[in-house]
C-alpha cells in the first residue's frame, strides 16, 4: 500500500482547499481535490432585485470582485436581451482586462514563482553575473548589477531578520529547486518589481469603476459612470490620459520581463511540459464584446476537445445555445443532497448534505460541473488554446514568442503540445497577459474614439416583464470561464447559480466517476520527499486555486499546512 | 500623517462583515478628516497593497475569534496583533496578513496598528448581522472614534437629522 498525503489547505493566500494524493514507487497514483467549506449564497439572492445582485455577488470572493460583478449584470441583460450602449462595453472591458492583468501578474510571481524560484539560493547569486544573463533575455532597464546589488542586500536584511514574512512557508532547498542562484536571484528581483508594477493595474480599476477594492459603477443595462470632458468629477481626459501611461507601463512589464521569465523558467524546468496535463478537454468563452448586443468579441473563446486545435467549436454570442445548452452539474461525489443526475444550473439545487470524507462516496464542498457531460478544464491554457485554434495573430505571436526562446535557452525545440502541462499553463497565462495588455490599449482606444464622436451614453434603463424570465451571463476571468444564471419572477429573482472557474477545475468525480482537472491533472506526478510534497503544489498552483470562491467562506480552525500519513 | 480604518470581513456572512458594517456606521455618524482614510476591505487581499502602503497607523475593525462570549468586543495593539492573524476566522485575514507581510518586504509597513475585533455570534450565510452585534455598531464606532482622537485627530459627529 503506498502513502498518503493529505495538503490542506494548499493555497498561499485564500485557502480551504484540501488535496489527498496516494502515492505508490515514487509517483501520485490517485488524487481527490476537495473544497472544505460551503458555498451557500446564492440563497441569500433569492427573492433579491436583480439589479442588486452584481454588487451582493462580487462579495463573494475576496479574490476577484470584479468579475462577479460582470457575470452578474451580463446575466440579468441576458435574461432582459437588452443591449448595452458602446462606451459601457469599453469601460467594462477596461476594468475585467486591467483586473486579469492584476490578477496574472500576482499569481504569477506572488502566489506561485516561489513555487520554482528559491529565496534562499537568491542570496548566493552573483549580481555581475545576474545583470549578464539578464541582458542576453531583455532590455528591460530593471535588470542592472546595481539593482540585482540592491535586491540582494534588502534580501539579506530580511532574512538576516529571522522574519522571513511572507517567504515564511516556502521549500527552500527542495531537491525539485533546480534554478541557479543567479536565476534566483532575477526572479525575486523581478518579484519585488512585480509588486510596483501591479498597482498600475489596480489603479485603472479604481479609477474607471470609481473605487477599489469593490467596484461601484456597475449597472444592469450599462455602467454608472458619467462621461462629460469638462467635468471634474467624471471621467475626464486628464484621468484617460493617466490611464494610458499605466498602461503602457503593464505593456513594458509583460513584454519585457513576465514573458522573458516564463520562457526562461520552461526552460530550466523543461521536465514539468511532460507533467501534470490531467484533462485536455478545454472550454473557454469570448470576452470584450465591440458591438452593443454582445455578438462581436476582440478576444474568441470555445470548446478544443482533446487538445485538437483544428477541431475548435467556436462560443459565438452571448445567446450561444452551444455553450448554455451543455453546462450541468452533479453532486454525485459533492456534500448536497442529489439523486437527480447532473442538473442544469437554471435547475440548480444547493442544499447541504454533509457526510465525512469517504473516498468513494462524497467528499468535496465542490460541484462537479461537466460540458456535454465531460470534465473540461477552464483558464488560461484554455483561452489560449482556442484564440490559436481560431488564429487569433497576437496569440500565435506571443504564444511561438514564448516556445521560441524557451527552446533556445534549452538548445531544444519545444512543440506546442508542451503546453498541456503544468508549466504550460504558467506559460499560458503569460501570453494570456501579454494578449490582454495590447487589448487593454485596444479598448482604451476605443473608448477615446467613441467619446471623441459625442457619444456619452452610458447606460440603458432596463425594464422587466411580468412573468418568468431566465438568462446566463458569462465572463472569461483571470482563472478561466465564469457563468452566472438567473431566474427572474416578476423583478425578483427565484433561482441563482454561479458555476465559477475553481468549481470547474477542482471539481470532484463526476455523475459518471470521472476524475476533474486538478485531480487527473496530478496522475503520475513524480514525489520526491512525501513529507515536503512540493511538486504537488506545483501543479495545483499552475491552475490558480480561488476556493475562497468556489465554495463557502467558513471554517473556525487554523489547519496545520501539511500532514502526512501512512496508510 | 496619514491613518486608516479598515472594515473587513465577508457581509454575506452576518458577524463576518460587522468591520464593514462599522465603518459604514463611522462615516454615517461621524466628520473625520482628509488624513483619515476608510477603506471597505471585504475579502479582497493584494488589491489593498496600494492603499494601505505607507500608512502611520491602520485601525482594522474585523470578526475575531477570541475564545470570549458571542458579541465580545475585543482590542488588540502591539505584540498582539500578530496573534489575531494567526487565529484565522477567515480566509481575508490570511489575505490582508499577507498584504501587510508584503508591505514589510518593501519598506511601506504601518506604523501601528490597532485591531478593534468582535466575536461573532452567527456566520450563517444572511446580509444580516445577528440582532446581538447590530446592536455593538455605535459602541464599535465609538471605539474608533476613541482610537482616531488617541492618534491626535480632530474627529467632529454628525449634526443629527430633525
Amino acid at each position: 500500500m503506498g502513502k498518503r498525503i493529505t495538503i490542506d489547505p494548499i493555497t498561499r493566500i485564500e485557502g480551504h482547499l484540501r488535496v489527498d494524493c496516494e502515492v505508490n514507487g515514487g509517483k501520485v497514483s490517485k488524487a481527490w481535490a476537495s473544497g472544505q467549506m460551503w458555498r451557500g449564497v446564492e440563497q441569500i439572492l433569492l427573492g433579491h432585485d436583480p439589479r442588486d445582485a452584481w454588487a451582493i455577488t462580487q462579495r463573494i470572493c475576496g479574490v476577484c470582485t470584479t468579475v462577479h460583478a460582470v457575470a452578474s449584470v451580463r446575466a440579468v441583460e441576458n435574461a432582459l436581451q437588452m443591449e448595452v450602449p458602446l462606451n459601457a462595453q469599453y469601460i467594462r472591458n477596461l476594468i475585467i482586462t486591467a483586473h486579469a492583468i492584476h490578477d496574472h501578474i500576482v499569481h504569477f510571481y506572488h502566489l506561485s514563482a516561489l513555487d520554482w524560484v528559491d529565496v534562499t539560493s537568491a542570496l548566493k547569486g552573483d549580481p555581475a553575473k545576474t545583470a549578464s544573463l539578464a541582458g542576453g533575455l531583455s532590455n528591460w532597464n530593471g535588470n542592472s548589477r546595481q539593482e540585482f546589488t540592491k535586491v540582494k542586500e534588502r534580501l539579506a536584511g530580511f532574512v538576516g531578520t529571522g522574519q522571513l514574512g511572507i517567504f515564511t512557508n516556502g521549500y527552500w532547498g527542495h531537491p525539485a529547486m533546480k534554478l541557479s542562484p543567479e536565476v534566483n536571484l532575477l526572479a525575486v528581483t523581478h518579484y519585488l518589481q512585480a509588486l510596483e508594477v501591479q498597482r498600475y493595474a489596480n489603479k485603472i480599476v479604481a479609477v474607471l469603476g470609481s473605487k477599489s477594492p469593490h467596484i461601484q459603477n456597475m449597472a444592469v443595462g450599462g455602467v454608472s459612470n458619467p462621461i462629460a470632458l469638462d467635468s471634474q468629477s467624471v471621467l475626464t481626459i486628464e484621468r484617460l490620459l493617466a490611464v494610458k501611461e499605466w498602461i503602457d507601463k503593464l505593456n513594458d512589464f509583460i513584454k519585457n520581463v513576465y514573458l522573458v521569465d516564463i520562457a526562461a523558467i520552461g526552460a530550466f524546468y523543461a521536465d514539468w511540459t511532460a507533467i501534470g496535463a490531467g484533462v485536455t478537454d478545454y472550454l473557454s468563452v469570448p470576452d470584450l464584446p465591440l458591438d452593443t448586443k454582445g455578438t462581436q468579441f476582440a478576444l474568441p473563446g470555445g470548446y478544443v476537445k482533446g487538445g485538437n486545435l483544428a477541431g475548435v467549436k467556436p462560443i459565438k454570442s452571448f445567446n450561444d445555445a452551444y455553450f448554455r445548452d451543455g453546462v450541468e452539474e452533479s453532486v454525485k461525489h459533492s456534500w448536497y443532497k442529489g439523486g437527480k443526475g447532473a442538473l442544469h444550473p437554471y435547475k440548480g439545487e444547493t442544499e447541504p448534505d454533509y457526510t465525512d470524507f469517504q473516498d468513494n462516496g462524497k467528499y468535496s464542498w465542490v460541484k462537479s460541473p461537466t460540458f456535454y457531460s465531460k470534465p473540461a478544464q477552464v483558464g488560461p491554457l484554455s483561452r489560449v488554446l482556442a484564440m490559436a485554434a481560431q488564429n487569433h495573430k497576437p496569440t500565435l505571436k506571443y504564444l511561438t514568442g514564448v516556445l521560441d526562446t524557451a527552446g533556445s535557452l534549452a538548445n531544444t525545440k519545444i512543440p506546442l503540445t508542451a503546453v498541456h502541462s503544468t508549466i504550460g499553463r504558467h506559460a499560458a497565462r503569460a501570453v494570456s497577459c501579454a494578449v490582454q495588455v495590447d487589448e487593454l490599449a485596444n479598448q482604451w482606444q476605443l473608448l477615446v474614439d467613441n467619446i471623441g464622436k459625442g457619444d456619452t451614453k452610458t447606460f440603458n434603463k432596463p425594464v422587466f416583464p411580468k412573468g418568468e424570465v431566465s438568462g446566463v451571463g458569462f465572463h472569461e476571468a483571470p482563472r478561466g470561464v465564469l457563468s452566472h444564471w438567473v431566474v427572474i419572477k416578476d423583478g425578483k429573482i427565484t433561482n441563482y447559480q454561479a458555476v465559477v472557474p475553481t468549481t470547474w477545475n477542482a471539481a470532484p468525480r463526476n455523475e459518471g466517476d470521472a476524475p476533474g482537472p486538478y485531480e487527473a491533472s496530478l496522475m503520475n506526478t513524480p514525489i520526491a520527499d512525501p513529507e515536503r510534497p512540493l511538486e504537488v503544489l506545483r501543479t495545483v498552483h499552475s491552475f490558480d486555486p480561488c476556493l475562497a470562491c468556489a465554495v463557502h467562506v467558513l471554517d473556525a480552525e487554523g489547519k496545520p499546512v501539511v500532514q502526512v500519513k501512512a496508510l | 500623517m496619514r491613518i486608516i480604518v479598515l472594515g473587513v470581513g465577508n457581509i454575506l456572512l452576518s458577524d463576518e462583515g460587522v468591520g464593514v458594517r462599522t465603518i459604514e456606521k463611522l462615516q454615517r455618524d461621524f466628520i473625520l478628516p482628509a488624513e483619515v482614510e476608510v477603506i471597505d476591505g471585504g475579502t479582497t487581499g493584494m488589491e489593498m497593497l496600494e492603499d494601505l502602503a505607507g500608512a502611520d497607523h491602520i485601525v482594522i475593525v474585523d470578526a475575531v475569534r477570541s475564545g470570549q462570549a458571542p458579541a465580545s468586543i475585543v482590542k488588540l495593539t502591539g505584540d498582539q496583533v500578530p496573534v489575531f492573524f494567526r487565529t484565522k476566522l477567515s480566509p481575508h485575514q490570511i489575505g490582508l496578513s499577507d498584504v501587510l507581510a508584503t508591505l514589510e518586504l518593501t519598506g511601506e509597513a504601518p506604523g501601528g496598528i490597532t485591531v478593534i475585533g468582535v466575536e461573532p455570534a452567527s456566520l450563517e450565510t444572511a446580509i444580516e448581522l445577528s440582532p446581538q452585534v447590530e446592536a455593538l455598531l455605535p459602541e464599535l464606532a465609538e471605539l474608533v472614534v476613541a482610537e482616531l482622537r488617541q492618534l491626535g485627530v480632530a474627529v467632529g459627529r454628525m449634526a443629527k437629522a430633525a
